[in-house]
């Protein structure tokens, strides 16, 4: 067991000697910072405080970021040691792939909880002193933190699939673009295009919401925008999110991350370094 | 179970429809040294994955003390260093050491092994300033974490200064008298010579050759070389005793070890035309290339 815990300790080192907590933690403050200013200005007419149109905002940013992140750290994390060569020495070590890959895992999830908590957390917080909160927009907040980072958790476990599956470190960073394009824009705009030739038929009533919800990226939304009316009325996506049971998107975001870290795991295996 | 530190028995592996193994038989006792030569794509480096338990073979067995390639056992037991090693530039030299030593689950003292090849001054350095000589050092001190039954070192003397080498040689003796079995590939083949208790050759995927070096010498009958200084007139030299001119006054001939004295008596007899002897007996690099290539005909 403190053979992962090892491991996590080494990643954790190396995503601060690199700068890339830095990096990523700056880029979650400022990006939320800004978002949190420019759509400040629909409160007054929605009547709801400036943390939850804030919340709202920040939705729609995570969708993109959180994936984007979790991909850039999760590429290398497979291909980049068969490129330096360095992971057949790891491997001829007592350490399992399972506890290697866990280890990893860990340790880039820790970082990304890390930017997404102080990065959230600061423009909520900014929000919220200039515009006001309640408990329920607070209660929004710290899902919007929760969610992002089970976000970033399957887009990481999906990196790591790339990883092993790709060869070579460069080959899993396209792979990984291609993922992020497919999961966070070209998955709702094939969506959109099948709706808009459906007319509102069988399609569109019964099938699309729950096609929708089998991308976490889209699950994500739906479950911050569905639990909170504030934010859903601030984002002006309320028609699919009705359409669903409750626990349609908790359940798609929490089955993705296992299911993408078994199928990294499956590919690991298969890894001749 | 067995007494030896690695057995490799009737092992074959293939690569699509290529035989990249061969039926290959090795064994180790513990303390042995044996060298590992081949050329390149012999199959030296997926022999020591396989041994690692990290590609599967197809046929025969490998057994590490009594443990099978792979399992957590065998893996606490091998001890191996990467050909051209290299690790995450951003680590220093003691966090990759340390990472390494709690992974082996082995207390060790990291600024000590570093010391003892040579790196002491660069601990808290990041690798990624290492030269390529330091990092091999680097990877050299991961294989003393431990107490390894068998230590598999591939090409271990690549980019290593001559200085480093003596050094890398001395690393080895101390871990053959501490008992592990150390399996060196390698085709930096005069530096093994001396070296190394056994000397086995791969060619093709298959054993070629698997012995002491002087027993390969008698095996493989290969001739002495003597050269001849002629004190006067070459051609008379080479008309007596039938060897080639080389330069302008030397004559060189080949003649097998129990024809030498016969050899060395004719010489003898010419008196004076004679000024000089030189006398060559067949070396590793000979040796190799009579097993490397035999198949050529």
């Amino acid at each position: 067991m403190t053979r992962f815990l090892a491991i996590t300790r080494t990643e954790m080192l190396i995503l601060r000697r690199n700068r890339w907590l830095l990096m990523a933690t700056l880029i979650m403050v400022l990006f939320a910072l800004a978002l949190t200013f420019a759509g400040s200005a629909p409160t007054g007419t929605l009547g709801v405080d400036m943390l939850t149109v804030s919340v709202a905002s920040m939705t729609t940013l995570s969708v993109y970021l959180a994936p984007l992140l979790a991909l850039m750290i999760s590429f290398d994390a497979i291909a980049g040691d068969v490129d330096r060569g360095s992971l057949s020495l790891l491997l001829s070590y007592p350490a399992g792939r399972g506890e290697i890959l866990l280890g990893k895992f860990t340790a880039h999830l820790a970082a990304l909880a890390f930017a997404m908590t102080v990065g959230f957390g600061t423009a909520g917080a900014v929000a919220a002193w200039f515009g006001g909160a309640g408990p329920e927009s607070l209660l929004a907040l710290v899902r919007l933190i929760l969610t992002s980072i089970l976000l970033g958790a399957v887009f990481l476990a999906l990196g790591y699939l790339l990883s092993a599956l790709a060869r070579g470190a460069t080959a899993a960073a396209g792979l990984s673009a291609g993922l992020w394009l497919v999961f966070v824009v070209l998955y709702d705009l094939g969506l959109l295009g099948a709706v808009v030739m459906d007319e509102g038929g069988t399609f569109t009533q019964s099938v699309f919401p729950w096609v929708m919800v089998a991308n976490p990226a889209d699950a994500f939304r739906l479950w911050n925008i569905a639990a909170t009316e504030g934010v859903a009325m601030a984002s002006g996506m309320t028609g699919a999110a009705q359409a669903l049971p409750v626990w349609a998107a908790p359940a798609s975001l929490l089955i993705w991350p296992v299911l993408g870290f078994a199928l990294a795991r499956l590919a690991f295996r298969r890894v001749e370094p | 179970m067995t007494d030896k530190a690695l057995s490799i028995d009737h092992v074959s592996k293939d690569r699509g429809k290529t035989r990249v193994l061969d039926d290959i038989n090795l064994s180790l006792a513990p303390g042995q040294r044996v060298a590992l030569l081949g050329h390149n794509g012999a199959g030296k480096s997926t022999l020591i994955k396989s041994i690692l338990g990290l590609t599967p073979i197809h046929g025969g067995a490998i057994q590490i003390g009594d443990a099978t390639p792979g399992s957590a056992k065998a893996r606490r037991e091998t001890a191996y260093l990467p050909e051209a090693v290299s690790f995450h530039p951003a680590l220093t030299g003691r966090e990759q050491l340390t990472l390494f030593a709690q992974l082996s689950g082995t207390k060790a003292d990291v600024p000590a092994l570093l010391d003892r090849v040579g790196l002491s001054d660069a601990l808290d350095r990041r690798i990624g300033a290492y030269s390529k000589g330091m990092r091999q050092r680097l990877g050299l001190a991961q294989v003393l974490l431990g107490q390894p039954k068998v230590a598999l070192l591939d090409e271990p003397t690549s980019g290593l200064d001559p200085i480093s080498r003596q050094d890398l040689y001395a690393i080895i003796d101390e871990l053959a008298a501490q008992g592990t079995a150390v399996l060196i590939a390698s085709h930096a083949l005069t530096e093994v010579e001396a070296r190394t208790d056994r000397i086995a050759i791969m060619r093709k995927g298959r054993m070629v050759a698997d012995d002491t070096l002087s027993n390969l010498s008698a095996l493989a009958g290969l001739p002495i070389r003597l050269r001849v200084r002629a004190s006067d007139n070459p051609d008379i030299l080479a008309a007596e005793l039938g060897g080639n001119r080389t330069n302008g006054a030397s004559v060189e001939l080949l003649c097998s070890p129990d024809d030498k004295m016969e050899a060395l008596r004719r010489i003898a007899g010419l008196g004076d035309a004679v000024a000089d002897v030189e006398m060559t007996p067949p070396k590793l690099e000979d040796l190799y290339r009579h097993y490397a290539q035999e198949d050529l005909q």
